[in-house]
């Protein structure tokens, strides 16, 4: 058979490129090893990205419209992508895999934050947790740019540019369904109320970041509180809407010891993994 | 709807009979249906403001819708493994691919929308029951070896179908397919490895790999369609240069391509009088279960419920989102329109 | 992936089908028509189309379904139902009068063969 490239025109609006960006093989491959701390700071970034995008797949072939999956595909790898980033950063602490830390740790060694854990409820409740997750890191990859540990650096520099049009999406969102109908409004105010008790905790000054923050490694959680709020504050009152006074639920330590989640997820997500210990994919 | 809907009323041949007051539009038609027959015969394209006959019309927004919905149900077996996927690599490249399906989904119904149909007709079809897809997404994928086996032989399958058809007579359909075809390849790659990763890992992956190539390999090639015997329109859409070459001539040359594959893979095709014929210069295979192909068309695969259930939830509970945006947008639009007198 | 079961028994209504209408949606979106330029120094290139409830969500629905493979620098969106297109070709004279008019291609000229810089 021939391939397609025999009947493709010299159409400049189908020419398509790999483009130049850092990915987790090379990283894997080149970095230097980090540091048992920095690597235990990057696990934790690194299973909020990787909750939110086991959560964020169950929408394509879902969404609202065909668009709409394509938007939510699109966010759900940038966030996978930056999850392999960081794991496999960690990893090279311990001589362990991106896959090794994703499949094989159990529900307890996960340090993934509640709200990522939150379940997809409606559109809303799913835009209301994009919304909060978005503002929230692009706040962090901002500061983290400048980490004295340079592949942080090169991690938060790639990442900032994608949570970017992350945030753009949750607001887009969040105006439309705030300003659209009476429903639209109700549903969305509702999914911010049932995210907003597990905002604080990413502003919770846990270890091993807040050590780190004190070399310049990490940003400590709780200096991005004032801006994350604020901005918040901001584009939910422009779309019409109440900022929840829900204050954070308790345990907010990223410990899993206070979610019924976590589990489940792991449970669905290290499934097969685990029944063929040792093999390859 | 903001669809491009052709400017003649179309009808089926110059010599039908012409009322008084359509003698002007017969007049256009006449030049209209010389010139399509001229495109046809010099294998040229037709656009989508050009004249065709009515038939044409119907056939390819049929054709090309089926192909569509195909794309959007055949997101579902495979997005049944994203969460599960057993590596975040081979996550990655599942949602991507799934994606990827939405999008073929969108380029095609768009294609179809340039013939005067609405992408929400086509839904309707498709969430009434009333629209046809590919027969094979009505089957289970139940172990990964699937998704591995989907992308090797139904996509195969269907880049084979594919790559004529980036010469259809209609453009809108050739440029679609050529964006898909583009994409494809690394779908087809991606299952191939899969299944070569599989058959030369531990022995419980090989039988994983054999049991889905087992299961994929006959609906695989009923997806290029009945026999030609039996397949009653496949002359005119040949003729009109919208279908290439003739069901079994694809169905032969996807079953001489993938023979060596599978060898290199390691794993066996399930069909014990597949032999390579010296004098056809062909490989012999047997013949497929059509009453079971059929039976599966006519709604009774094992999975056509649940697939179009699920579409249906998805429709259903995104109708307050997508009315949220459009109510939305005019309220934009009137805010807009007021400030503009205002300042007039 | 996939294609369609070619002429496969098409106009029948699957038994198992239960025929429902889809709840009524006033909610449909307008097409856009989408450009894309591939790289600077390139004009932007008609993509293909897409739905979207307004301007801003076109433009980043083109993004995410048109730049999905680094396939653009910069996208145009303009609502399908604002090009204004020319009759087709099979209509006659609209562009026969730009044939034939050889003199206004410079491989008209010969006398100037071989003379530099012209």
């Amino acid at each position: 058979m021939n391939s397609a490239a025999d009947f493709t025109s010299q159409d400049s609006a189908t020419r398509i490129s790999v483009g130049d960006a850092i990915t987790p093989e090379g990283l894997g491959a080149s970095s230097t090893p980090a540091p048992e701390e920095t690597a235990r700071y990057a696990l934790l970034l690194g299973d909020d990205c990787l909750i939110l995008a086991q959560r964020l797949g169950h929408w394509i072939s879902r969404a609202p419209e065909l668009e709409e999956d394509i938007a939510l595909g699109n966010i759900a790898l940038d966030l996978l992508g930056h999850a392999r980033f960081l794991l496999t950063y960690a990893g090279s602490a311990w001589g362990k895999s991106e896959d090794d830390l994703a499949y094989f740790r159990s529900e307890e060694e996960f340090r993934s934050c509640r709200l990522v854990e939150q379940e997809n409820g409606d559109f809303a409740q799913t835009i209301a947790r994009q919304l909060l997750f978005s503002f929230y890191t692009h706040e962090l990859y901002q500061r983290l740019i400048h980490s004295a540990d340079s592949t942080l650096s090169a991690i938060a520099d790639k990442a900032l540019k994608e949570v970017d049009y992350h945030q753009d999406h949750a607001a887009q969102w969040l105006l439309r369904l705030g300003g659209g109908t009476e429903e639209s409004s109700r549903r969305m105010q509702n999914g911010l109320e049932a995210v907003w008790p597990y905002l604080e905790e990413l502003f919770a000054d846990v270890e091993p970041t807040a050590e780190l923050s004190k070399n310049d490694i990490a940003v400590l959680p709780s200096s991005l509180r004032e801006n994350v709020l604020t901005r918040l504050t901001a584009i939910i009152e422009q779309a019409g809407l109440r900022v929840p006074d829900a204050k954070g639920a308790l345990g907010a330590d990223r410990s899993g010891r206070f979610s019924e989640h976590r589990g489940f997820i792991l449970a669905e997500m290290q499934v097969l993994a685990r029944q063929h210990p040792g093999a390859t994919w | 709807m903001s669809i491009k809907k052709p400017e003649l009323r179309a009808v089926d041949s110059p010599n039908q009979p012409i009322t008084q007051d359509a003698h002007e539009a017969a007049d256009d038609a006449r030049v209209g249906w010389e010139h399509f027959q001229q495109l046809m015969e010099e294998d040229k394209r037709v656009e989508p403001r050009d004249w065709m006959p009515e038939q044409y019309r119907k056939t390819l927004v049929r054709q090309v819708s089926q192909h569509a919905h195909s794309e959007i149900i055949g997101m579902q077996p495979e997005g049944n493994w994203i969460s599960r996927a057993p590596s975040l690599k081979r996550k990655s490249v599942l949602m991507a691919k799934v994606q990827d399906e939405a999008g073929h989904g969108l380029y095609l119904y768009s294609a179809a929308e340039t013939l005067g149909t609405s992408r929400d007709e086509m839904y309707q079809q498709l969430y009434t029951g009333k629209a046809k897809y590919s027969s094979i997404f009505n089957y289970p994928a139940r172990t990964w070896a699937d998704v591995g086996a989907i992308g090797w032989l139904v996509d195969g399958a269907a880049i084979t179908n594919q790559v004529p058809l980036c010469r259809a007579s209609y453009g809108p359909y050739g440029r679609a397919m050529v964006r898909v075809c583009k994409e494809e390849s690394f779908h087809q790659r991606q299952g191939w490895e899969i299944l070569y990763t599989l058959s030369h890992g531990t022995e419980e992956q090989k039988q994983m790999a054999q049991d889905a190539v087992d299961r994929t390999y006959g609906p695989a090639l009923q997806m290029f369609g009945p026999p030609d015997g039996d397949s009653p329109n496949s002359q005119q859409s040949m003729a009109w240069n919208i279908k290439r070459f003739s069901n079994d001539d694809l169905r032969q040359r996807f079953v001489d391509m993938i023979v060596p594959q599978a060898e290199a893979l390691g794993l066996t095709l399930p069909d014990p009088e597949l032999k390579w014929n010296e004098e056809r210069g062909h490989y012999d295979y047997a013949d497929l279960d059509w009453d079971e192909f059929f039976s599966v068309v006519k709604g009774n695969g094992p999975l056509n419920h649940q697939r179009l259930a699920h579409y249906r939830a998805a429709r259903d509970n995104g109708a307050w989102v997508r009315e949220a945006a459009a109510a939305y947008a005019a309220k934009q639009a009137d805010a807009t329109r007021g400030s503009a007198l205002l300042s007039a | 992936m996939a294609q369609t079961d070619s002429n496969a028994s098409a106009d029948e209504v699957p038994e198992g089908g239960v025929v429902t209408e889809d709840p009524a949606d006033h909610s449909v979106w307008p097409l856009w028509e989408v450009f894309v330029r591939s790289s600077r120094g390139l004009s932007h290139v008609h993509a293909g189309s897409l739905h979207a409830p307004d301007a801003a969500m076109a433009l980043r629905n083109a993004r995410d379904l048109y730049t999905r493979r680094n396939e653009g620098t910069s996208i145009w969106v303009i609502p399908a139902a604002q090009v204004v297109a020319s009759d087709p070709d099979s209509k006659g004279g609209y562009f026969e009068s730009a044939k034939g008019k050889a003199y206004r291609h410079a491989t008209y000229y010969t006398q100037s063969e071989g003379v530099p810089h012209l």
